[in-house]
């Protein structure tokens, strides 16, 4: 039973050949070396070292206010951190960063004058591509996503759930190698947001891409994850880094009860207590 | 229909209380005035009908300069908004100007700018743009500023380059700031459009009060407000229509 809920590394990494909207991505991983970096006189982060590999997921669990989304956004190329290196697919360029990153924020952030399709085709069109041409791409999975038939309704006619399905896919779309994704599901409910752990799992199967998932729950961070990293209060620093049981197991309900994973959250958690001091 | 009762049922009050009192010359005796100073509604209501074709004539003039200015008020004002909007040191150096701009007494300028342009169309023009400029350059600009930061990086992310940003993410987040602003614009236009002919004109309703004051043919003079006001409120209307087609999502 228990060990029905795990897949095994090599199967996830074989069964991933999806068909990703942007052609196959380059496997690329992100290493954060020495990470240094300061609002003022406050120092958010503080000698930070992270690697997350390509096609995996890594979890970044942290008190609030630790300095996650800023990692995420530094990450990611929207800013320059005040010393230390990060590299995406070998590239420490903040604009280089920035072309092989996708950012996917906490609220949704849909544009509510566009369509569910020409949001999810957002990036795409910003690349040049036509407006048919760009349309026909992201239609293609909306199927896939459980959006079909809702292609043309605007965001405020979606459901939360479907409106974070909407958010992913757009970045998913943008055909970039590394997802980073900033506590994408702290805005639902508790259902829907087990529902769409569940579903994220299924995605990444089919799709896998290099992940950063910071988040403040550690229950989504075990789950969703192949390595979970926890940080301190801020200044963040690593304080334990675990690897997860039962990563992305396709029934969730089983894979959290897991005995396992029930003692890998309990570690976290000790963890988590004691880097909040 | 009970959203058009109550203001109807005043409006109808108020007209009747005037009827009544212009009509029995209380208004005219109170203020020590021949009757005929002070019309009756049903007086205005005849001249309005007897006068049509004259009404109409100026009320072209003066809607074409009001659409015209406010065109010229509109354009100058979203170049205006996004230039400031695009570039830090131009804000600082000249929305002080913008407010200042707002300062100008109208009535002051208005005799100089038909000195500079002639009695045409081009004062009008100048006047009733220079109204309109200011709420839609302030409301526009504070539209593109409200963006989200959040949406900006996501954007970022997604490729999209500056012009990108402006044009699918700020400007549709700004256009219902916009619409604020065009349709105090459009309010005020027509009293600009009315201070410029007075300043110089040959035709147009502000033209017309002008003789009708000075003939103290109050009936018609009440008649052109009554023009006046309807254009005002019919123009106003329209971008309200248009803000309800265009700003879908709010």
């Amino acid at each position: 039973m228990r060990q029905d809920t795990r897949v095994p590394t090599e199967a996830r990494d074989f069964a991933a050949d999806g068909g990703s909207p942007a052609g196959a991505a380059d496997p690329a991983g992100v290493a954060v070396r020495g990470l240094r970096h300061a609002y003022g006189d406050l120092i958010t982060i503080d000698g930070l070292d992270l690697e997350a590999r390509a096609h995996r997921v890594l979890g970044i669990v942290g008190p609030s206010g630790c300095g996650k989304s800023t990692l995420l956004e530094l990450i990611a190329g929207l800013q320059e951190p005040g010393s230390g290196e990060i590299a995406v697919g070998g590239r420490v360029d903040a604009a280089d960063r920035l072309a092989g990153c996708a950012f996917m924020p906490q609220r949704d952030l849909l544009l509510p004058w566009l369509p569910a399709l020409d949001n999810a085709a957002l990036a795409l069109r910003n690349r040049g591509v036509g407006r048919a041409a760009a349309r026909r791409e992201a239609g293609g999975l909306f199927e896939r996503f459980g959006l079909a038939g809702f292609e043309l309704a605007a965001p405020a006619e979606l459901s939360g759930g479907m409106r974070q399905r909407v958010a992913f896919l757009r970045t998913l779309v943008a055909g970039k190698p590394v997802l980073a994704l900033d506590e994408p599901f702290a805005s639902l409910d508790a259902i829907t947001r087990a529902e769409m752990q569940a579903w994220l799992a299924t995605a990444l199967a089919t799709d896998p891409r290099t992940v950063i998932l910071v988040t403040h729950d550690v229950e989504e961070a075990l789950y969703l994850s192949d390595r979970v990293v926890v940080l301190s209060a801020r200044p963040a620093a690593v304080v334990a880094e675990l690897s997860a049981p039962t990563a992305r197991a396709p029934d969730r309900d089983a894979a959290v009860t897991d005995p396992q994973f029930i003692a890998a959250r309990e570690r976290a958690m000790a963890a988590l207590h004691e880097g909040a001091r | 229909m009970k959203k058009w009762l109550l203001p109807a049922l005043l409006l109808a009050g108020l007209i009747g209380a005037w009827q009544v009192a212009a009509s029995t010359g209380a208004i005219a005796d109170a203020l020590n005035l021949e009757h005929f100073l002070v019309p009756s509604p049903a007086e205005i209501a005849s001249s309005l009908w007897e006068n049509r074709s004259l009404l109409a004539e100026n009320a072209w003039v003066t809607l074409r300069e009001v659409i015209f200015g406010f065109a010229c008020g509109l354009a100058a004002g979203l170049a205006f908004a996004v230039a400031l909007h695009l570039s830090e040191t131009l804000r600082r150096a000249a929305y002080p100007l913008v407010i200042a701009s707002q300062t100008i007494p109208i009535v002051v300028i208005a005799p100089i700018l038909v000195v500079w342009f002639g009695f045409g169309i081009g004062p009008k023009l100048a006047i009733v743009a220079l109204i309109c400029f200011f709420p839609i350059t302030v409301n526009t600009l504070d539209g593109l500023r409200s963006v989200d930061p959040e949406a900006t990086k996501m954007m970022r992310t997604l490729d999209a380059s500056r012009s990108q940003i402006l044009w699918r993410l700020e400007a549709p987040t700004a256009l219902p700031y916009t619409f604020s602003g065009a349709k105090i614009a459009v309010a005020v236009a027509v009293i600009g459009a009315v201070f410029g002919e007075w300043a110089g004109s040959d035709s147009g309703l502000g033209h017309l009060m002008l003789q009708d004051n000075a003939q103290l043919e109050t009936a018609r003079l009440f008649a052109s407000v009554f023009v006046l006001s309807a254009i005002a409120v019919g123009l106003f209307g329209l971008l309200a229509l248009a803000e309800r087609r265009i700003v879908t999502w709010r």
